[in-house]
């Protein structure tokens, strides 16, 4: 029998990759019940992690747990196969505490890999997408022009679909360079996708080129510990998960090394500037500078006699070590000879040599903070594509995007977060409100409310927003209602519990350290000093519950930082006023008088959805944003006339 | 839209008749009545009905500031549709100045431009068909505010000012860069070298607002130009006045060739005095060029000081000055009258527009400075000459910002003695950086993340 027939499937949405957006983006469609397919080049590749072996870190650890408070897979995953964790900066204050932890990379694949091969109305396909179908449309409720139709893969195989999400990472034309050697691969020698950005172009979506990097691996046996630092982890590890068992997460950690570079490495370096593409000018892309090259490193801080190497296990079952603070793109020779001036690398030998890697990705502030395309009805993307930087940036704008697709599918209303709610919404803000010429890292300055959005706190912040989009049960989102109800309870109760001048309670404080009382206060007065703690306070509350530790934790930071936290939520009212103030999507801003030419072309070009984002443009002068309030309330008035 | 409370002088900026400070917000009336006191020294403007006025006091603390009427609507009858509240005062700059103070002091902040006005429409107050006329409002006036906060601020405040941001900024970015990479910038000892870098931005702060309240900080005050024939002592009466040596003074006539700026107060009267070249015909190219200057100075003067050297004739040069200030401003100073006069009192007079004040001085020995200065007194109390309006109000601007700098730093303080963890006090840290950006004009948005880039080595 003789086949000839064009394979041509009808699913609700389809997701192009799976790396770490691509897999949150498909697991959040497909547990809201849309049959989805997410393509691949490598169904091995599945949630790759192709740079350095950790998740979380300062500020994105905040989003990991943000992204699991509503409902996504990389916190869970990583607790699952993480082989050391550390909370970091606990001596600072709350709101900078950061979880990070070491991945088995092969096992979080893995694991990652198979959650989504047993999840329901999921399918994986590995193809090389090539194509985006579409159609023009008009009278668009969002001014829209085009509508997405389905996609089409390089073997010919057409998708219908009502929607897309783009999460192509590093693989737009990718093209490797290490020195002189250039290889059109994606990460790690994988396949690069070269043909869907010719399919972009033609639908009008702007793209621009980034560039990132990433150190050597090494063999674990051709490396002296004896000269480095051993790194271990906490004693009591924090799961980065709500929902895990925090005594599943006690296990046998493994050390991390630290290192220096040295003069004779900086002096390999420069005498061989000539030889790496970046000092060549063969790179075009734009890299990020806050993960620097070793030789952007030695050239721009040439007064730093040493830089820190951090020599951290790939996984349990392999020999292989990241060489972390050293990413390069020279040549493999000089690669060699400058590693091995570092201590303890004398005898190294490389697995996988270092380099850079170019690829296409786009200009994201065509996208709507949905993560809509302003101009494509039914198109979403996250991730790389979207010009930022990070396997966490990327789970969170993945999964955002998967939850809007759906979310557009179903006629729902699509889900923002602001910059008061989450780091997620300050990223995606970011993003589509800035304009961003190098890969967009998370950095907890970005952050301007940061002391209310607390690692800590992401469930209480965004578990109620997961469970209306449907990714949070009923029973997960009770216990968050029940945790903030003690929170309230003790915080009030300790307002309450008055505390005499008694000769008892004043030898009780001068036993810590803490100043004697004049006259009667309470005991949240007392936790506001330094020196005493929720723990330290038993003494002197003999009546108190006993609570859950997260309960604790809450409670003690509230009263602790009470003035700080009540300041900033009186900026977040403020902000909120702004951002309520909506832009009508067809105001033409040629008709707003008086606006200054400058204000008026950035206006244009990114069509903010508010009040708000629009003052967040550069170049929008508070006087201009007065001027269109004005315009704003002219329009609707004319608006409410003609009705 | 905001709620706060905004205030701003509603009337010109003169030394005429009344002046009105114009307050309105939620929280108008509470801030006007914690400084007004009616005649029985009771604080009650709470207590009055909608569209009344009152007669009463208006009072700093223990000192009684001037004599009032204050009018209270209550919304949304007035023009803004907010409670407003407005302070009939004595029309003196000083005195309208020192109330405006006084209220923002209290709370209000100074209003933004055309604020008023924008207020008004978004509160339903203007019709539909002027809306154009606001947002044109809006946005020449923020211009107008701009260019003067720019052209007004003395080149060395502003040069302060950028060196404190670049202080403020390097800290900020150097705990911003610890917090995001903790393993490789470690913050250990750091909190004192911070206290005491905090104490020195506090003192420098406060400098700069002790000379903004001096008003220093802006080139304001009566535009003052002083003229006369080369050598006839204008430096000489430059210098009296700014108590130092300014103007090179020297026998030769023609010595200052270009022109010399000086902001002086006489009893409480600002005066931004341009000390031109000598006018006289004359061949030598650079002078030739401050003669013009000095010419152009005059036209565009508020008040002119018109130096005669009574120890030589009247010549051409005196009679193309008389030309010069026909129908302006001006005091005239018989100067060097401790030598033997060569030119009569009288005749002179006889010369000049009639109500022309003539003063016998001699700036060698210091005599007659009291006449001038009381001279000067006499014009501006009597409304004669006036400030420039847009330079008040760019002096008030620049003063807020520098007190929310201020405050700021001491709150990093408190938190640096509390001991509280680096995060908090980097956070207002910020909004000092940013309160002074306002004063220069200068945005917030990259700084820091190129700040933290460019100064310190991150990197995985």
């Amino acid at each position: 029998m003789v086949i000839n027939m064009e394979i041509r499937e009808k699913v609700d949405v389809c997701i192009v990759g799976a790396g770490h957006a691509g897999c949150e983006a498909a697991l959040a469609c497909a547990r809201l019940g849309l049959e989805t397919v997410i393509f691949t080049v490598s169904v091995d590749s599945i949630a790759l992690m192709p740079c350095n072996p950790n998740v979380g870190g300062s500020s994105k650890g905040h989003l990991v747990r943000e992204l699991d408070a509503l409902g996504g897979e990389m916190g869970k995953n990583i607790d699952k196969t993480f082989i050391q964790s550390k909370m970091l900066n606990v001596s600072k204050g709350p709101a900078v505490h950061s979880l990070r932890a070491q991945a088995d990379k092969a096992e979080y694949s893995r694991s990652m890999r198979k959650v989504l091969e047993n999840q329901d109305h999921l399918t994986i396909k590995q193809a090389e997408v090539c194509e985006l179908l579409w159609e023009e449309i008009e009278d668009s409720e969002k001014k829209a022009t085009k509508k997405i139709k389905g996609l089409k893969t390089f073997t010919g195989a057409i998708y219908e679909c009502k929607a897309v999400v783009l999460c192509t990472g590093t693989y737009l034309k990718a093209r490797c360079l290490c020195g002189e050697a250039i290889t059109y691969t994606g990460p790690n020698g994988l396949q690069a996708a070269n043909h869907l950005t010719d399919s972009l172009l033609s639908m009008g979506i702007e793209i621009q080129r980034f560039k990132t990097g990433t150190p050597a691996r090494m063999d674990r046996r051709s490396i002296d510990f004896s000269k480095m630092e051993e790194q271990f982890g906490d004693e009591r590890v924090i799961p980065f998960s709500f929902s895990t068992n925090p005594e599943d997460v006690q296990i046998d950690q493994v050390s991390c090394y630290l290192t220096y570079t040295n003069e004779k490495t900086h002096e390999i370096i420069r005498n061989n500037l000539d030889r790496s593409p970046i000092y060549a000018g063969i790179i075009e892309g734009t890299g990020p500078r806050y993960c620097p090259s070793i030789e952007d490193k030695v050239v721009k801080f040439a007064d730093k006699e040493r830089h820190q190497v951090f020599i951290e296990p790939e996984g349990l079952h392999t020999n292989e070590m990241y060489v972390g603070g050293m990413s390069s793109s020279l040549p493999e020779d000089v690669q060699l000879a400058m590693y091995r001036t570092v201590p303890g690398l004398e005898n190294c030998k490389i697995v996988r040599n270092a380099y850079a890697i170019e690829y296409d990705c786009i200009n994201p502030k065509q996208l709507y903070p949905t993560l809509g395309f302003k101009d494509i009805e039914g198109l979403y993307s996250g991730g790389q594509f979207n010009g930022s930087s990070g396997y966490e940036e990327a789970a969170a704008q993945g999964l955002i995007a998967g939850i809007n697709a759906a979310q557009f599918i179903f006629g729902k209303e699509e889900l923002v977060l602001d910059r008061s709610e989450a780091y997620i919404g300050v990223l995606i803000d970011d993003l589509v409100t800035k304009d961003n010429f190098e890969p967009y890292r998370m950095m907890t300055s970005r952050a301007e409310y940061r002391l209310l959005l607390r690692q800590d706190n992401a469930d209480l912040r965004l578990r109620e927003k997961g469970y209306q989009v449907g990714l949070i049960s009923k029973e997960q989102y009770d216990d968050v209602i029940r945790k903030k109800s003690l929170i309230e309870k003790e915080v009030k109760r300790l307002k309450n519990t008055k505390i005499g001048a008694a000769k008892s309670n004043q030898e009780f404080l001068e036993s810590h350290n803490s100043s004697t009382l004049k006259t009667g206060t309470c005991l949240a007065e007392l936790l506001c000093r330094p020196e005493l703690s929720y723990d330290i306070l038993k003494e002197l509350d003999p009546e108190r519950e006993v609570l859950p530790d997260d309960v604790i934790e809450q409670v003690e930071i509230e009263i602790k930082y009470e003035g700080y936290i009540e300041r900033q939520l009186r900026q977040v009212e403020q902000f909120k006023k702004m951002e309520k103030k909506k832009i009508p999507v067809d105001l033409n801003y040629d008709d707003v008088p008086s606006l200054r030419l400058e204000a008026r072309q950035k206006l244009k070009s990114f069509h903010p959805v508010s009040v708000g984002q629009a003052s967040r443009i550069s170049g929008v002068s508070p006087a201009d944003i007065s001027v269109l309030l004005v315009y704003l309330e002219q329009y609707k008035r004319n608006v409410e006339n003609k009705e | 839209m905001k709620t706060d409370t905004i205030a701003a002088i509603a009337t010109a900026m003169s030394n005429s008749g009344i002046g009105i400070i114009r307050v309105s917000g939620e929280e108008s009336i509470e801030i006007v009545n914690s400084i007004y006191k009616n005649k029985n020294r009771n604080n009650v403007l709470k207590n009055y009905k909608t569209n009344t006025i009152h007669y009463g006091f208006i009072y700093d603390d223990e000192e009684m500031i001037d004599e009032v009427m204050v009018s209270v609507m209550k919304k949304p009858g007035s023009f803004t549709s907010e409670d407003t509240v407005e302070i009939n005062c004595h029309g003196g700059i000083l005195i309208m100045n020192r109330i405006l103070d006084l209220v923002i002091k209290k709370g209000a902040r100074l209003a933004e431009p055309g604020e008023f006005t924008k207020r008004a429409f978004l509160n339903g107050r203007i019709d539909l068909s002027e809306a154009e006329a606001v947002m044109d409002v809006i946005s020449s006036e923020s211009e107008m505010a701009l260019k003067s906060s720019l052209n007004q601020l003395c080149g060395s405040v502003s040069d302060k000012i950028k060196s404190l941001r670049n202080e403020i900024i390097y800290e900020i970015a150097f705990i911003e860069s610890a917090l995001d990479d903790p393993e490789h910038i470690s913050l250990d000892g750091y909190s004192e070298k911070l206290m005491t870098k905090t104490d020195h931005l506090i003192e420098d702060v406060n400098q700069l607002l002790s000379t903004a309240e001096n008003g220093k900080i802006i080139r304001e005050g009566i535009n003052t130009v002083i003229v006369g024939k080369p050598n006839a002592g204008k430096s000489s009466l430059l210098n009296i006045l700014a108590g130092e040596e300014k103007a090179i003074v020297t026998d030769i006539a023609g010595t200052t060739r270009d022109i010399l700026e000086e902001n002086i107060k006489i009893d409480g009267i600002s005066l931004h005095i341009i000390d031109t070249a000598g006018i006289r015909s004359t061949e030598d190219v650079i002078e030739k060029i401050g003669v013009e200057k000095a010419k152009k100075y005059t036209m565009d003067a508020d008040l002119i000081i018109y130096v005669v050297d009574s120890s030589v004739p009247m010549d051409e040069n005196d009679f193309e000055i008389k030309k010069l200030i026909k129908n302006k401003k001006c005091i005239v100073l018989f100067n060097k009258s401790d030598l033997e006069s060569k030119i009569s009192f009288d005749k002179l007079k006889s010369e000049l527009d009639e109500n022309m004040i003539i003063v016998k001085t001699s700036t060698k020995n210091q005599i007659g400075m009291d006449d001038f200065k009381n001279a000067i007194k006499e014009l501006f109390f009597h409304g004669e000459v006036s400030f420039n309006n847009e330079v008040m109000i760019t002096n008030l601007r620049h003063k807020e910002a520098l007190q929310e700098t201020l405050d700021s730093l001491c709150q990093v303080k408190k938190s640096l003695e509390a001991d509280m963890p680096e995060d908090f006090y980097s956070i207002d840290l910020m909004s000092a950086y940013s309160s002074l950006g306002k004063i220069i004009g200068e945005e917030v948005e990259e700084d820091l993340v190129n700040e933290i880039f460019s100064k310190f080595c991150m990197g995985k």
